[in-house]
């Protein structure tokens, strides 16, 4: 690419010089001090895992197409759930959207040039990949089969698997999630730009602020938790082991202490994301921006108190269980409150149909599924029967894999032209949405009757009569599958010969919209002021 | 129709048979939380109805037209949102109460209840009647539906006390047509509860994830009329004059023990027994050992003690769970097997 640029004594940087070209070579990817370049790093890597993650999905449904036991052994099935599941909650979920999207756009968003510690953005996601190798480890060392939920005795006393290195892994990754949330509630507070007060701050902006609470106040308990659980493996003192004086109920609460909130952590961000695309392609003010801020931190508090729903039938007490369900219930509020403000934000706007905005309406109906198919979960007696069964592992892919892979999608398409500064092509990736979403709903809705019709979940083989729900989910999550290529496909081909992207090709307001597309090495060629909040958009205005 | 906040009905009727999405409702609690089923499913349909309904009815509406056109100015409406955190949470709160009434009517076993103590092992259910009777139902290897045994027998209209505990990790304890699950834990009892309506086979399963043969943990449930259960009692007495390979032959099937080793020559998880009485194995690292009555002593108590080659240490250790009687019928049934 040429620098020789007319502009570039006004801009300080010649035009084409952005962060990505700025300095050559891998070298200077993997000392990047860059923000934009580590959420790359973070993007690439994740995406990598959510790939292994996703193969091994296809390997349980494919096991599943029949009712008899006929693909793997037991063991090896137990262990691909297993590491199905770590792989994608520890691995994929949690860094999805803040490490990879955020990093990149949020301290653009603020009129930042990075974040508050860059050093310590570089640690975290050197110490991401130091935990990613331990389950690397875990993969090749004879794998895992506790559950990605590590439930005692079994995973402490009985499992013949690679549970220490798992457990050390998943230990290592805490840390990289709370610096990151430190960092991010440091920047937040100290590094907006004149005028960007709180309430102009865009929508993504607090729900990573929530999200990075969550970060911080839960994650230590989990590794506290993981800590004693790797000792009683390793040394025998006996913490949740009954053969060892131990209480395995203990151990579940302090699991899910931490991983209820943590579904917090995955889905706040995914909800920031569709403030943004919403409204960004309705033209017009987002509904209720108080609301929904506040509905994102109420989310954030209330979610500390309703861990215990995990455990109606685990022998606590009925008096715990029933006021669990209450809190639970208090969840259910400011979540209607956001779906109901994007419904809003629609009405009378002038609805864009790019592919950003298809896979934003594909959320709201996905989500709408998972958050109403939550509700017989909370109650106490209908929950009973359906715990541990496919209706719950249905629910919860429409609330994480559904909600926040859509949303990751979405936000991989919205913020592309910034990150990469291209343009993807849309008449491929508006055909490539209807297929990853119906097969998407063609993959979890069987798995809703299969589950309450009673077949119970973590089974290698299964009673005939639910045989032709997992057929439609096997070939629904082939077909999804095939999909999630395509648009890896599309996008790997818009970098090599992607049109050029212009400035600001959403016509957005928020800040990181107002430099070049990809943005210079320091984000922005002067220091940008804030003048009015991100969705006060020009055809809002009456004549 | 359940009766709000009331008491569960007197147990009169009949078996509510499968509807699309649900197993036949076979107890008045059943019946209940299908109640609280309907309920939700009913709001969630409609407001599933209202919310996308309106999402496509504006997104057809409010396609753009052109770029630039004027959009509406509205920034938000308390009123409105004020009705939408008002209305879900009353509905939230009816949610809690049907929820609850469920609850509280699982947490209290009738006082005339029939005790039955449950015991989860890895992978298999045993049921013991506190008269001696001890009886079990496991899958039969290689088949989905075929059992060994009768499970859990109970009469009709009577309510039946499950008092559960584990031998080693978590198992869950869950009867679909009953709408009942609950853990079973090897560090205190669980307790749960049911009243069949009528005579009939129930399916059980194990929910809680517990190791290599985890989905196939599965049992089941008869239920017989009053005087049925009466004769079944009366034949099932303990006979204490019964040859110790006939006992060993019970203990065999109720421990599971042929999930893993066949008595015809087959090879399943760990070694067949047919025929090895006697016989001289070469063991994991090389050493070999005498297949005698102290051989099968030793690894039924600790089976990783001395593993045949070609074999994975995954038996579960029986110390504790077997007496030395029990132990003794078992080598006398082993014995047998040529």
């Amino acid at each position: 690419m040429s620098s020789t640029s007319l502009d570039a004594a006004a801009s300080g940087h010649g035009e084409e010089s952005n962060y990505l070209n700025a300095h050559p070579g891998i070298g200077s990817w993997l000392t990047t001090l860059d923000h934009k370049r580590i959420g790359v790093m973070y993007l690439i890597t994740i995406l990598t895992f959510f790939l292994a993650g996703g193969l091994l999905a296809l390997a349980v449904r494919a096991e599943l197409f029949t009712a008899k036991g006929d693909l793997f052994t037991p063991d090896t099935y137990n262990k691909l759930f297993t590491l199905h599941g770590a792989i994608m909650v520890f691995l994929v979920l949690v860094p999805a959207i803040p490490a990879s999207i955020g990093n990149i756009v949020m301290p653009l968003m603020l009129g930042a040039k990075d974040v508050a510690f860059p050093r310590l953005n570089l640690a975290s996601y050197y110490i991401y990949v130091f935990g990613a190798l331990f389950m690397v480890y875990t993969l090749v060392s004879g794998g895992l089969d506790t559950g990605w939920t590590f439930y005692t005795p079994y995973s402490s006393s009985h499992s013949n698997s690679s549970v220490t290195s798992a457990l050390l892994g998943a230990f290592i990754l805490g840390f990289s999630s709370i610096l990151t949330g430190v960092n991010f509630m440091v920047t937040v507070h100290k590094m907006r730009a004149p005028g960007l007060t709180w309430t102009r701050m865009p929508l993504f902006i607090w729900a990573l602020y929530s999200t990075s609470l969550i970060q911080i106040l839960a994650t230590p308990v989990v590794a506290i938790t993981l800590f004693l659980l790797t000792f009683e493996r390793t040394v025998g003192i006996g913490i949740f082991d009954p053969a060892l004086g131990g209480d395995p109920v203990l151990f579940e609460h302090f699991f899910w202490f931490y991983s209820h909130p943590v579904v917090y952590v995955m889905v706040l961000p995914a909800f920031g994301v569709i403030s943004e695309t919403v409204a960004i392609n309705s033209r017009k003010h987002i509904f209720g921006y108080n609301a929904i801020a506040l509905s994102s931190v109420a989310i954030a508090a209330i979610g500390f108190l309703v861990w215990g729903h995990h455990l109606f039938i685990s022998g606590q007490s009925e008096l715990a269980g029933s006021i669990f369900s209450l809190i639970t219930m208090g969840v259910a509020v400011p979540t209607a409150i956001k779906v109901i403000s994007w419904i809003m934000t629609l009405w009378r706007g002038s609805i864009r149909y790019n592919t950003v905005m298809m896979y934003t309406l594909g959320f709201l109906w996905i989500f709408t599924i998972g958050g109403l198919t939550g509700l017989p979960l909370a109650t106490l007696n209908t929950d009973v029967h359906l715990h541990d069964t496919y209706f719950v592992v249905a629910h919860f892919h429409y609330v994480m894999m559904g909600g926040v892979l859509f949303a990751l999608i979405c936000a991989m398409h919205h913020w592309w032209p910034l990150i990469t500064g291209k343009m993807f092509n849309e008449n491929i990736a508006k055909p490539v949405f209807w297929l990853v979403f119906l097969s998407y709903n063609a993959t979890f809705l069987p798995q809703f009757v299969a589950g309450s019709r009673g077949m119970p979940r973590r089974y290698h083989e299964y009673l005939p009569e639910f045989e032709i729900w997992h057929k439609a989910s096997t070939i629904g999550a082939m077909l999804f599958g095939l999909g999630l290529f395509l648009i890896l496909f599309y996008l790997v081909a818009s970098l090599l010969k992607g049109a050029k992207a212009p400035k600001n090709p959403w016509n957005g307001l928020s800040l990181e919209w107002q430099t070049s597309c990809p943005p210079p090495e320091h984000n922005f060629a002067g220091q940008p002021i804030c003048k009015k909040g991100p969705y006060e958009f020009p055809e809002t205005l009456s004549a | 129709m359940i009766p709000f906040l009331l008491p569960l009905a007197a147990q009169a009727g009949t078996v509510e048979p499968a509807s699309f999405l649900l197993p036949p409702a076979a107890t008045e609690y059943a019946k209940q939380t299908d109640f609280t089923w309907n309920f939700i499913l009913i709001t969630d349909v409609v407001f599933f109805i209202i919310l996308m309904g309106m999402m496509i009815l504006f997104a057809v509406k409010y396609k753009q037209r052109q770029e630039g056109e004027k959009t509406d100015p509205t920034k938000g409406s308390h009123l409105l949102e004020a009705i939408w955190a008002v209305v879900p949470s009353i509905l939230l709160l009816v949610f809690f109460a049907l929820g609850f009434q469920g609850w509280i009517n699982q947490a209290v076993p009738p006082a005339d209840s029939l005790d039955v103590r449950v015991t989860g092992q890895k992978w298999s259910w045993t049921y013991e009647y506190g008269n001696g009777i001890k009886t079990f139902a496991n899958l039969k290897a290689g088949t989905q539906d075929q059992y060994e045994g009768e499970g859990l027998v109970v009469p009709a209209g009577k309510p039946i006390r499950l008092t559960m505990s584990s031998q080693d990790v978590i198992h869950s304890f869950y009867v679909p047509d009953f709408r009942i699950k609950k853990d079973v834990l090897a560090s205190r009892y669980t307790v749960q509860w049911f009243n069949a309506l009528e005579p009939g086979e129930h399916q059980v399963y194990c929910t809680e994830y517990c190791g290599t043969a985890h989905s196939r943990m599965m049992s089941r449930i008869k239920v017989l009329s009053a005087a049925d259960y009466s004769a079944w009692l009366d034949k099932n007495t303990p006979n204490e004059n019964e040859a110790p390979e006939v006992k060993g032959q019970k203990l065999f099937a109720a421990n599971a023990c042929g999930s893993c080793h066949s008595i015809d020559g087959s090879k399943l998880v760990g070694p067949s027994l047919k025929g090895k009485y006697g016989t001289i194995e070469t063991l994991e690292g090389g050493a070999t050992a005498q297949i005698d009555d102290t051989y099968i002593r030793e690894s039924i108590l600790m089976p990783a003690a001395k593993v045949v080659a070609g074999y994975a240490p995954s038996m579960p250790a029986f110390q504790g769970r077997l007496s030395d009687d029990e132990i003794n019928n078992l080598i006398a049934y082993i014995k047998t097997l040529q």
